[in-house]
């Protein structure tokens, strides 16, 4: 798979200067005053049109993360974030866009750069027609195009930005909300509660499956900006979605923050594929700059027999604090986690799941892939538990990390926690470097080391790749290709 | 842990006490053991919002400081060894401690085996020993409040020195027996330095009284020195109400060799410490575990492999087999350095949960800085396999008979590693009188 | 000897086993076969005695005494022997402990002393040299990185020790290459005996030349649809189970 081939090369250019969304757009912004208190969250609120149940759900959060503390138990180091230093909300200053034409046009172009089709009749390069994808493109605090929103609306589906979401299915909204990560989650939940901008809604209704992909693109463009969106996907009785993300943002100096929440409800027999490209800036090769991706991402399992599933391919921002995990709760659910985390540079990746096993014969299965390079530190951190009631709970685990270099690090921290019997917990991991036999085989066969790196490494994280959607596989690659424009040669 | 203020409880306000009293009374300077519990005092009695303790509280385990216990009179030493089974009848030459303090009449202090040397604790402490350098040769204990504990307040114990290239062919048992109708403590202290190219076998076994909450703190610091063999196989079969603490610490030289296996049957709360710092290059380990506990009961096991040479092996397999209401605790962190390149650490935890009120607490970590290493770590956790069991019924074995057979092939490739033969043969032994308790 | 009677078995609110009915006479070898998924290995395993299995109605009696209510262990003891078709690996365990345990077990229930131990090596190594095993391998763990052929040998050699009245032999012939298939079937028919009756499962006929049954039961559908002598098996070889697989398409 070509995908795979870019991966690879991401991570053996292991020059993160080498990263390609880092253009910036110029264009007129309004943005909230600098700093947060109850003010600006009044403004937030208000830009957005809010219902007033809304602006107390934030101020709530708000006084609550006066309260607390960052969290310090991850292996990630960085310079303390002035909270005061930063920008809770900018937008795009052209009114609010009714059609593409009204959108302005360094917008389109920036989408257009990173390959994100906003037009519905453009379709991704390699994609046959039928196979398309529906996409909210998110430009830093505001959502500034979906598509394909009528057509979906004719299958019930509901995919919009989440602001319009508060306004037009307020009783949704209202339900969900914060009922998988609640407001006091943590410190970085809780900030995101009180300031969210923007992100995507999507609710598939009873014994619907989903028609297209459904994804949502994120960028951050303007400086000293936190991007702190919020996606809300729930998957009624019987229905099906799969979703993809993607994420970048203009190389600077500085640091960004962005402290995302994502949460998932899938009731009875739904399924929920939920798939990340993360791509956000890592930061240049002495570690200055680069986004500092605080995420807290978690899948409801509500329902009996319900699917929830996680694939991510983790391969930018400066610092990644990201647990994407499953609550486990209707009986016979399922949960799935398959993970790529490649660092470089200076980057620090602490990530993993949590599978929390809650009902019976509950299920779930945690593939983990690190690549380290560089000077880079890449922790898997992870938690299986089985409650006492959690009878013929399983759990597979297998998480593998492989070292480029004896400047890199990589971590294994998981946590298994068994209180029944019944439940049966498989869990190996290992660590090594490329062998040098299978290389040693590759290169008498004729390839270069840099091929037959590729090669191994492809093999390495093949389990996970499987998993993804081919859309999916099509963007990453794409945007890994961006990234690699122009770097050799 | 800073952001957590609490009060001092009442075990924490006791032990501060003690310390005041005993640390004018303990042998050697005191200012070393002033420092100890300074950091003691400062972390407190941990608890589960200490990582390193977040399965085994011993902030609500502890309820009181129990008082440090005196030298037993003959007669009580005398009649508490005559009961004492532990590694009993095995060919070794034995030093005995009861409550902690060596008791010489009781010791093969005379007649050892050529090429040892042992002088009691409390007398190389006054004598300030120039072996007494080499206490506590792994760095990360420093950060360890139970091994710190023991520092505060160590009593008694033995230095023992293996001359370098001696083979000490007989092995030397430590014998540690509580008695008393209360709550006690003990803080026993054992330096082994083994000479380059040295070899030594200790067996260590650890009982007491059940129904009486003692609280042993023990501590073995072994230095091995280079090409130096050091096998070690320790019993626990603490009374049933004791709180055992204990810390193993071990520097190996280059191209040396350590085996360690802990079994576990006794004490209604343990945790086995064991730090191991890879100092030379290639030396290597094996690291075993096999713990049965029943209700009420908690079995901790912490290991911690630093690999901060090139070419280490260590190999850490540990079995846990619950049975009730008990809780079994594995941490076991392999730490590579940059340095140690060729590493290759494999650690392992099991664990039979024989009912549904059970749990088991893993958490197995890697921390790998070295490129070109094969480090891996795996958990498993499960009930009996109903197929295998069914198997062996259908041959005619009844079901609490299959069910120890399993258990005892299941807890055996924990203790085959032992080269002991006797005490390998006590170990097995003690797990099947461990099934057959089970009834 | 063994009598099933009206045998109705689910597994997991299945019904695998349909009003099943059969009777085993003293001394007598009886063939059962059937296409995949006719529930031939169910009965075997309910016969032993497995957990999970549903048993709904019937009965199974050996020697008038229905052994359902027994566990897997008593009903050993009664001299039920089931040799698997996948034999267990069972890490840490001697095969020599094992069969020890299993023998003294046996004899224990039925109120026997232990064997000593020269007894046991004795009885042991006669009977494993007639199936030509040799000592290391009853030295490692049970069938512990055994080959399919040793593994089958190994049950017939606790079949042989345990001197059982009903032996159930459920598709010993899978996965032997020819000298083992013979090795299997000469240490079968050695313990053929007037006192000793078999249930020989398979589904080729190839089994039935070297073990020659009396009597042949088709299965199909959960239950015993024909039955007649040997020569049934011949047929069913040329005819195969088409007719009866439509059956349960039915």
């Amino acid at each position: 798979m070509p995908a795979v081939q870019e991966t690879v090369d991401r991570v053996r250019a292991i020059d993160v200067d080498q990263y390609k969304y880092g253009f910036e757009t110029t264009i007129e912004m309004e943005k909230s005053e600098k700093g947060l208190s109850e003010d600006v969250i009044r403004f937030i609120s208000a830009k957005k049109d809010e219902p007033e149940w809304m602006l107390e759900w934030r101020l709530d959060a708000y006084r609550r993360w006066l309260t607390m503390k960052e969290p310090n138990w991850a292996r990630v180091e960085y310079d303390k974030i002035n909270y005061d230093e930063l920008y809770y909300y900018a937008a795009p200053k052209r009114k609010a866009a009714q059609s593409l034409d009204e959108i302005d046009p360094e917008i389109l172009k920036t989408y257009e750069k990173l390959g994100i089709p906003l037009r519905e009749v453009e379709v991704l390069e390699g994609i046959a027609p039928e196979r398309r994808v529906a996409v909210d493109a998110v430009f830093d605090s505001v959502s500034v195009a979906t598509t394909f929103k009528a057509e979906l609306a004719k299958a019930g589906v509901i995919f919009m930005p989440i602001s319009e979401a508060v306004r037009e299915h307020p009783e949704l909204v209202k339900k969900y909300l914060g009922s998988v990560v609640p407001v006091t989650d943590n410190y970085f939940a809780t900030l995101n509660s009180a300031v969210f901008s923007d992100g995507s809604f999507v609710y598939i209704p009873p014994g619907v499956r989903c028609p297209m992909e459904l994804s949502t693109y994120f960028r951050i463009n303007e400086r000293d900006t936190g991007q702190f969106e919020r996606t809300l996907i729930i998957a009624d009785k019987g229905s099906y979605v799969s979703y993809l993300e993607g994420c970048t943002a203009p190389r600077r100096d500085d640091n960004q923050l962005h402290a995302a929440v994502v949460e998932l409800v899938a009731l009875d027999d739904a399924e929920i594929k939920y798939s990340t490209v993360q791509n956000w800036y890592p930061g240049d090769s002495e570690g200055r700059g680069g986004i500092y991706n605080f995420v807290t991402k978690r899948g409801d399992c509500r329902g009996a027999n319900s699917k929830i599933s996680w694939t991510q391919v983790e391969t930018g921002s400066a610092i990644t604090w990201k647990y994407p995990s499953c609550i486990l709760r209707g009986d016979n659910s399922r949960g799935e986690f398959y993970s790529i985390a490649v660092s470089n540079g200076m980057q620090q990746v602490d990530s993993g799941t949590k599978m929390i096993h809650l009902g019976k014969n509950t299920t779930s299965r945690i593939i983990s892939k690190g690549i380290s390079a560089g000077r880079s530190q890449n922790t898997y951190r992870g938690l299986v538990s089985a409650h006492k009631k959690a009878k013929g709970a399983r759990n597979f685990t297998n998480c593998d990390s492989l070292l480029i270099g004896d400047q890199c690090g990589a971590h294994t921290v998981p946590y298994i926690e068994s209180k029944n019997a019944s439940a049966v917990f498989e869990h190996e991991a290992t660590t090594s470097k490329i062998s040098e036999d299978q290389k040693f085989y590759c290169l008498q066969r004729g390839l270069s080391e840099e091929e037959a790196t590729a090669l191994i490494v492809n093999g390495f994280v093949r389990d996970v790749l499987q998993q993804l959607p081919m859309e999916f596989a099509v963007e990453a690659q794409k945007l890994i290709s961006i990234s690699l424009e122009g770097s050799v040669g | 842990m800073a952001d957590v203020t609490t009060l001092r409880t009442a075990a924490e306000t006791g032990l501060s006490k003690l310390f005041e009293v005993q640390r004018l009374k303990l042998p050697g300077a005191a200012i070393a053991r002033e420092e100890a519990f300074r950091y003691f005092e400062a972390a407190g009695l941990p608890h589960r919002r200490v990582e390193a303790f977040k399965y085994t509280d011993l902030r609500a385990a502890v309820r009181e400081a129990a008082p440090p216990a005196e030298a037993p009179d003959a007669e009580t030493a005398r009649n508490a060894v005559k009961a004492a089974r532990g590694f009993a009848g095995i060919e070794a030459a034995r030093l005995t401690f009861v409550n902690g303090h060596l008791v010489a009449a009781l010791s093969d202090l005379a007649g050892l085996p050529e090429g040892l040397e042992v002088v009691p604790f409390a007398q190389a402490m006054s004598e300030g020993h120039p072996l007494l350098d080499h206490l506590a040769p792994v760095e990360q204990t420093r950060e360890n409040p139970i091994y710190q504990l023991n520092a505060a307040f160590m009593a008694d114990g033995v230095v023992i020195q293996v001359a370098p290239g001696a083979k000490v062919e007989r092995a030397l048992h430590l014998r540690f027996v509580g008695t008393g109708n209360a709550p006690f403590s003990t803080a026993t202290r054992v330096l082994v330095v083994a000479g380059d190219e040295a070899e030594v076998t200790i067996l260590e076994s650890h009982e007491g009284p059940d129904g009486i909450a003692y609280q042993p703190n023990d501590v073995l610091d072994v230095v091995i020195g280079d090409r130096a063999r050091v096998l070690h196989s320790r019993l626990n079969i603490e009374g049933d109400a004791a709180i055992a603490l204990s810390t193993i610490s071990a520097r190996l030289g280059a191209g040396s060799h350590i085996e360690t296996v802990n079994v576990v049957t006794g004490a209604v709360l343990s945790r086995h410490q064991l730090y191991l710092h890879f100092a030379g290059d290639d030396a290597t380990a094996t690291v075993n575990g096999a713990a049965m506990i029943r209700d009420g009961q908690l079995a901790d096991s912490t290991l911690l492999a630093d690999h901060a040479a090139v070419g280490g092996i260590s190999r850490e397999q540990f079995k846990t087999v619950i049975d009730g209401d008990a809780t079994g605790v594995f941490q076991g962190k392999i730490i590579v350095r940059q340095i140690a390149q060729k590493t290759d650490g494999k650690m392992k935890s099991d664990c039979l949960l024989l009912t549904d009120e059970g749990q088991m607490m893993n958490k197995p970590e890697l921390e790998i800085f070295a490129d070109d290493v094969a480090c891996g770590h795996g958990a498993t956790c499960g009930a009996l396999d109903e197929d295998l069991l069914f198997y062996l019924m259908a041959r005619g074995l009844p079901r609490a008979q299959a069910e120890s057979l399993l258990v005892q092939a299941f807890l055996g490739e924990a203790i085959e590693a032992v080269s002991h033969e006797d005490a390998r043969e006590a170990m097995i032994a003690e797990i099947e009188a461990w099934l057959a308790r089970r009834g | 000897m063994l009598e099933i009677k009206n045998l109705v078995v689910n597994i997991e609110d299945k019904r695998i086993l349909n009003g099943l009915s059969l009777t085993v006479n003293d001394g007598e070898v009886a063939a059962i076969m059937g296409p995949n998924g006719s529930g031939k290995s169910t009965l075997s395993y309910v016969i032993a005695g497995k957990e999970d299995y549903e048993v709904l109605d019937g009965e199974i009696l050996l020697d008038g005494e229905n052994v359902l209510e027994m566990e897997a262990d008593a009903r050993a003891a009664a001299g039920i022997f089931l040799a698997f078709q996948y034999p267990l690996e069972i890490p840490g365990v001697g095969t020599m402990t094992f069969l020890k345990a299993a023998m003294n077990a046996q004899r224990k229930t039925r109120g026997e002393d232990e064997l000593t131990t020269p007894d046991f090596m004795r009885q042991v190594y006669a009977a494993a040299d007639k199936l030509e095993i040799n000592k290391d391998m009853l030295k490692r763990a049970l069938n512990v990185g055994f080959s399919g052929g040793e593994k089958k040998r190994m049950e017939i050699l606790q079949m042989a020790l345990l001197s059982p009245r009903f032996c159930v032999l459920d598709e010993t012939d899978s996965g032997l290459d020819i000298d083992a298939l013979r090795i299997v079937s000469e240490g079968v028919n050695a313990l053929r005996a007037q006192n000793r009756s078999f249930l020989v499962i398979t589904h080729y006929q190839r089994l039935l030349n070297h073990i020659v049954p009396d009597t042949v039961h088709v299965m199909a559908q959960g239950r015993v649809v024909k039955s007649g002598g040997k020569e049934l098996a011949l047929e069913l070889e040329a005819s195969g189970y088409a007719e009866y697989r439509s059956n349960e398409a039915a």
